[in-house]
């Protein structure tokens, strides 16, 4: 997948209530395990999410993040474990008695009922009056810029339209929480782009918390203020985007999340400030500033971003690490350029540089001998 | 050409075998009964050139239209098939639908035995099924049998030869051609829907009626003109189930054609009963119009 490295999040200290130990959580999932038969969907999960965030499951199809999101609607009960919801369990309370709506991948409008009369359906539900539903209805149109579709039937708009009639829909209830199950999955590149930044508008303007579930990294990245990536019912790193990018916590989370070169090699240290990992006997030991709680002799993997690696011509004296190959393939990518080059010892490295100039003076093309070239600091060292 | 002649072949089809035998019907509803073969007058006879067209044509009027309106039992059979018709509709709908949304539920690998089962009555005999009705419900049939082997009753019910037997069987009959469509309809109902009514506060019941049931509106009214019409029209029913009092134009049709031999009134009760049933057609018509446009 394109890595588009994207500008960090607002700076950390504006929103982190996960790291207020004071903080009290909306949702609660203590020890949730959900089966489904043999099949374990949800692993004795225990996560945590606050209010206004705008919180993301990631994780590829059949991970088990719909079905926690089908959990927290009311759609499926956990097997075991329980849910709170500010405090209070969830358990046997069915979705219409939730203070929580949720946004549906297939947007599941009312084909036979206006977009006005859509927006409108869950505040008849609520005995409001003519006029509260009306007023109600209107900012939500205005909110989502959908003033002149208001009697169009949802066959009658386009999908981007109907996407954002189906976010209306769920918002005018005004719930605690927002659930939206791949909600930008059926637009296309250009839009969904879009979308991304009006959706964390809207969920500013609103206040109310966001939970979204995604297979797409870039979208989580992009819009949440923190990410859960799930694999097989478990949660494997919770943390900011941010974090999960630059400090993933395994090597399945480095993987998922973006372009990585995983190098295994042998962890030692020849000094008590100094780390390395040997990956082959030929080239020369990856350097790495001080890596406490990792023993001596480990087997590890090394984890380092496309990115992070420079591209030169001659070899670099300003770096720590240093490694010669030759260019095998360029993925040119209109914004950065991706280069496969192989070491001596048969290992692939791929790494990413921005294309500054045009192409035809661009440096480097296949078959070229080159040196890479990162810091001490630009990888992560990954226990088994 | 070739498009002309594809959209042609129906129409001749149509003019053949419907337009065609509507005029002859037509045309028979205007002459007076005759002791003759065919027995009604007057014959077109093309062998007097001009003069015969004439005298055919001054020979057409609308007695028999007339006479319907001056005995009550016409307007009564009418009324009576009306009737049958309407409560019988209504008892298919009521029974049809939770069929029809047991199948449309059901899983994925169960659906095509049940459609199976659904259809299977078509492959016996449609007589010999009306037939088997009147051994079941008979004054010794099985059904009285049963009821009074177990108790629940100690004289045997009446219930063949009365108008219930009519609409056990109409029922029973017509419940394929309306579970058929109400089927087509709640298959095409998206689960989501459901959830989101939810979502959005409604109990289940409430999702029913608001969404279930405004999302399978086109099948309901498919299926409801399937069995109306039909029925409207129904002969070998009444006649086999039915009993003396009971009174349907389907009946009173088949009587004046061949027990009173007179066929310009048979064809007047016909061309009236068609009158009558334009209407509904034409909303139904109107409907799945309604349907296509909403499609597209």
């Amino acid at each position: 997948m394109a890595e588009n490295p994207r500008k960090p999040k607002p700076p950390t200290d504006v929103f982190t209530p996960w790291e207020d130990p004071a903080a009290k959580p909306l949702i609660e999932f203590r020890n949730v395990t959900k089966r489904f038969g043999e099949f374990v969907a949800i692993d004795d999960l225990t996560i945590d999410i606050y209010e206004r965030e705008f919180f993301a499951l990631l994780g590829p199809s059949g991970c088990g993040k719909t079905t926690m999101m089908r959990m927290l609607a009311g759609f499926e009960s956990p097997s075991a474990g329980e849910i709170l919801l500010g405090g209070k369990s969830m358990v046997g309370i069915p979705p219409n008695e939730r203070p929580v709506n949720m946004m549906f991948q297939s947007y599941a409008l009312f084909p036979h009922l206006s977009v006005w009369d859509n927006i409108a359906f869950g505040l008849r539900r609520d005995k409001k009056s003519k006029s509260a539903i009306a007023a109600r209805v209107d900012e939500m149109l205005r909110l989502t810029r959908l003033e002149q579709f208001a009697r169009r039937k949802p066959h009658q708009i386009s999908g981007g339209q109907r996407q954002r009639v189906a976010l209306a829909r769920s918002l005018a209830k005004a719930p605690k929480l927002l659930l939206l199950d791949e909600p930008l999955g059926a637009l296309d590149r250009k839009l969904r782009e879009e979308t991304q930044f009006e959706l964390m508008d809207i969920q500013e303007k609103t206040g109310t918390t966001f939970v979204i579930v995604t297979h797409d990294q870039e979208e989580a990245m992009t819009v949440a203020s923190r990410i859960a990536v799930m694999e097989h019912g478990k949660v494997m790193q919770v943390d900011t985007p941010a974090k999960v990018y630059e400090m993933p916590n395994s090597v399945y989370v480095a993987d998922f999340i973006g372009d990585v070169n995983l190098i295994e090699g042998v962890f030692s240290r020849p000094a008590p400030e100094t780390c390395q990992i040997t990956y082959d006997e030929s080239e020369p030991p990856i350097h790495l500033d001080a890596t406490p709680g990792i023993a001596e002799g480990a087997r590890v993997t090394y984890a380092i971003r496309p990115e992070k690696i420079r591209v030169s011509a001659d070899r670099p004296d300003d770096l720590a690490n240093a490694a010669f190959g030759k260019i095998i393939d360029i993925g040119y990518l209109g914004d950065i350029s991706t280069y496969h080059v192989e070491l001596a010892n048969g290992q692939m490295v791929k790494a990413a540089m921005t294309n500054s100039t045009r192409v035809s003076r661009r440096e480097f093309t296949w078959d070229d001998e080159v040196w890479l070239s990162w810091r001490e600091t630009a990888g992560v060292v990954l226990d088994h | 050409m070739r498009r002309i002649a594809l959209i042609a072949l129906p129409y001749l089809w149509l003019l053949a075998l419907f337009f065609v035998p509507f005029l002859i019907v037509l045309k028979i509803s205007l002459s007076d009964t005759a002791l003759a073969i065919p027995p009604y007058a007057p014959t077109l006879d093309l062998s007097e050139g001009w003069a015969g067209i004439r005298d055919w044509w001054s020979g057409l009027d609308f007695e028999n239209y007339v006479f319907l309106t001056t005995d009550s039992l016409y307007w009564k059979a009418y009324l009576s098939s009306l009737k049958i018709a309407v409560i019988s509709t209504a008892i298919t709908l009521l029974v049809g639908y939770p069929i029809a949304y047991g199948m449309s539920r059901a899983r994925d690998e169960w659906r095509p035995t049940l459609l199976m089962l659904v259809i299977l009555p078509f492959w016996t005999s449609f007589l010999i099924r009306v037939y088997a009705w009147k051994a079941i419900l008979a004054q010794e049939g099985f059904l009285n049998q049963v009821l009074i082997g177990l108790g629940v009753i100690s004289e045997p019910l009446t219930i063949l030869n009365t108008n219930t037997a009519v609409y056990i069987g109409i029922v029973y009959t017509y419940l394929p051609f309306m579970v058929l469509p109400l089927y087509a309809a709640l298959e095409k109902l998206d689960d989501s829907l459901l959830e989101a009514a939810e979502d959005l506060g409604c109990t289940r019941m409430k999702a029913f009626w608001l969404i279930t049931i405004p999302l399978s509106m086109q099948g309901i009214v498919a299926g409801s003109f399937l069995v109306f019409i039909p029925v409207m029209g129904e002969f070998v029913i009444p006649t086999l189930l039915g009993g003396s009092d009971t009174l349907m134009i389907g009946k009173v049709l088949w009587e004046e054609f061949f027990s009173n031999r007179d066929w310009p009134v048979a064809s007047a009760v016909a061309i009236v009963l068609l009158a009558i049933l334009i209407f509904p057609i034409v909303l139904f018509l109107k409907n799945e119009e309604k349907q296509w446009e909403s499609d597209t």
